[in-house]
């Protein structure tokens, strides 16, 4: 099956009110967002998402693939490739499988011609996500918060090579952000972030905004918003290097603090 | 009636899914009987009685092992359920011994295994898997997406021909198929007999006798309702 794009056709919030956003469309090369507060839903959004939700899960909501409804018993049941990966807050390595002879055996699940090949790309791209290396040699429940939330992301990327890509709140695990979506942006797939950082929202083709179980409503940046996450992450950029300050063991002064403004021109 | 016999290691949700199971059969308008058979201590009849006011039973195979307790009642349970007005027995298994394997042939068998047991486990376990026609993988809300992946391909490479689904339990997501295959399944046809060679011993079931009901087999045997007693010269 060669999915072009994916639609949610909505259903209800946790009142049992429709949801105010009636359907929503992702297509191939899409990065979207779900934002809104803690509860509101978004784990669930993505969790229809994952199961091909056909008015059978608790928010009654329906996905079609390419326009078509989806015989969940095709597209999920029976199948080694499964079209979606979930990298949700739970998910774990169990393995205690060195990293490299995990990723072989998965490689060759995924009846890659060239193994070696494809799991020196998911080291590499695993190593672009993380401040830690990844030593191949070590097994896979030693690796770190951080680690995991990058070798998953790789490994469903490359070697999973999953055409839609869920992750669940990645940004506290110690992932490079910025480098994460100019890494992903070079595959055609669908990423849908749910997430309260406002850099990965603000890099997002568009957002859909969460509150009481329902979609409220879609936001596409427009102009302006642009220009605003671009200051947005000029300022990231500053707290990243304090931050990177603190945990290296240092002392901050105004006078840094000062410097940097000045360089990005918030003060004279 | 129809038969569908869940087997799997210790918790590894066969309840849970079960629960699922019976919700949606009852929503489809089945009346389903359900029978569990543990050693010593099952609550899942009162979970069932609860929950959904089916008829359900337990049995206790005490010293016997449970998948030669299950040869023995289940003539009498299906005619239990029979008179239960049900058109389904839905029987969870112990799971303990791994060399028997419970299936019934003309009945539907299905095992019950964990995503997190670690990705040699379909390598492990024998005939419970490999005689099963469907095998339900749980737990997957708690391993990676890789993960599940080779412990699907290890379930195939174990059991070719068998059909997986997978599943987080505590939802019953993804478990339609598991539904659709048991309203599909066909009405048993008497004598029963076990699938698979049991392991070698000294009673009936055990020499390879495999007609189902305790009045086929001489031996240590038991009925339904009662205690075990010895037939025979
Ligand atoms: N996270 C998670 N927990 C599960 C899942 N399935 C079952 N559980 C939990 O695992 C435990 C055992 O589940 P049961 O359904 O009782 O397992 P069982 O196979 O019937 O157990 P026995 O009959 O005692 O052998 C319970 O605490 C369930 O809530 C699942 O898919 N995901
Ligand atoms: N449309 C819905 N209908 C009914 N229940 C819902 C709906 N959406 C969410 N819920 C329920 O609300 C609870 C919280 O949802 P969820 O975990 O998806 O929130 P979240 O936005 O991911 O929260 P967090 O930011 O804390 O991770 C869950 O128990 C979920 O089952
Ligand atoms: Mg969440
Ligand atoms: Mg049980
Ligand atoms: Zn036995």
């Amino acid at each position: 099956m060669k999915i072009d794009s994916i639609k949610i056709m909505g259903g209800f919030d946790k009142s049992g009110a429709n949801e105010a956003v009636e359907e929503v469309i992702f297509k191939m090369g899409d990065i979207a967002s779900i934002v809104g507060p803690t509860g509101c839903g978004k784990t669930t959004f993505i969790n229809d998402i994952e199961l091909f939700a056909n008015g059978d899960t608790p928010s009654g909501r329906k996905l079609l693939i390419n326009d078509l409804p989806v015989n969940a018993d095709e597209a999920v049941s029976d199948r080694h490739d499964h079209p979606v990966a979930l990298i949700s807050q739970h998910t774990n390595f169990l393995s205690d499988l060195p990293v490299q002879d995990f990723l072989e055996i998965h490689g060759s699940v995924r009846q890659h011609q060239n193994i070696p090949s494809v799991v020196e790309e998911t080291l590499e791209f695993a190593n672009k996500l993380t401040g830690e290396p990844l030593i191949r040699e070590s097994p896979m429940t030693e690796l770190s918060g951080g680690q995991t939330r990058a070798l998953l992301i790789a490994d469903a990327v490359i070697i999973g090579n999953a055409p839609i890509i869920l992750l669940d709140e990645i940004e506290n695990a110690g992932i490079h952000r910025t480098r994460a979506l100019q890494l992903l942006k070079q595959y055609e797939k669908i990423f849908i972030f749910v997430t309260h950082d406002p850099r990965i929202a603000l890099l997002s083709d568009f957002r859909i905004v969460m509150e009481n179980g329902g979609m409220t409503k879609i936001i596409v940046g427009d102009e302006d918003e642009k220009a605003v996450a671009k200051e947005i992450s000029k300022l990231d950029d500053v707290l990243l290097h304090f931050r990177t300050r603190i945990r290296s063991g240092e002392q901050l002064t105004s006078h840094e603090l000062v410097a940097h403004l000045k360089s990005l021109g918030y003060l004279t | 009636m129809k038969l569908v016999i869940c087997a799997g290691p210790a918790t590894t949700g066969k309840t849970s899914v079960l629960r699922h199971v019976v919700r949606r059969l009852l929503k489809k308008g089945s009346s389903p009987s359900y029978l569990k058979i543990d050693v010593l201590y099952a609550d899942e009849q009162a979970i069932m009685e609860r929950e959904f006011a089916i008829p359900s039973k337990t049995v206790y195979s005490g010293e016997l092992c449970p998948d030669h307790c299950n040869v023995m009642v289940l003539g009498d349970a299906l005619e239990w359920a029979e008179n239960q007005k049900s058109d389904l027995l839905l029987v969870e298994t112990a799971g303990l011994c791994l060399r028997c394997s419970p299936y019934v042939e003309g009945s539907l068998g299905f095992v019950v295994l964990e995503a997190t047991s670690g990705m040699n486990l379909p390598r492990k376990i024998g005939p419970m898997l490999t005689l099963a026609d469907m095998a339900v993988v749980t737990k997957i809300d708690l391993v990676s997406q890789a993960e599940r992946e080779v412990f699907r391909a290890r379930i195939k490479e174990s059991a070719r021909e068998i059909r997986v689904v997978e599943t987080d339990a505590l939802y019953g997501t993804g478990i339609d198929p598991l539904i659709k295959t048991i309203s599909e399944a066909k009405e048993i046809v008497f004598p029963l007999y076990l699938r698979g060679n049991p392991p070698v011993g000294t009673c009936t079931i055990c020499v390879g006798k495999k007609e189902i009901g305790w009045k086929q087999h001489f031996g240590v045997v038991r009925p339904l309702e009662g205690e075990i007693f010895y037939r025979g010269e």
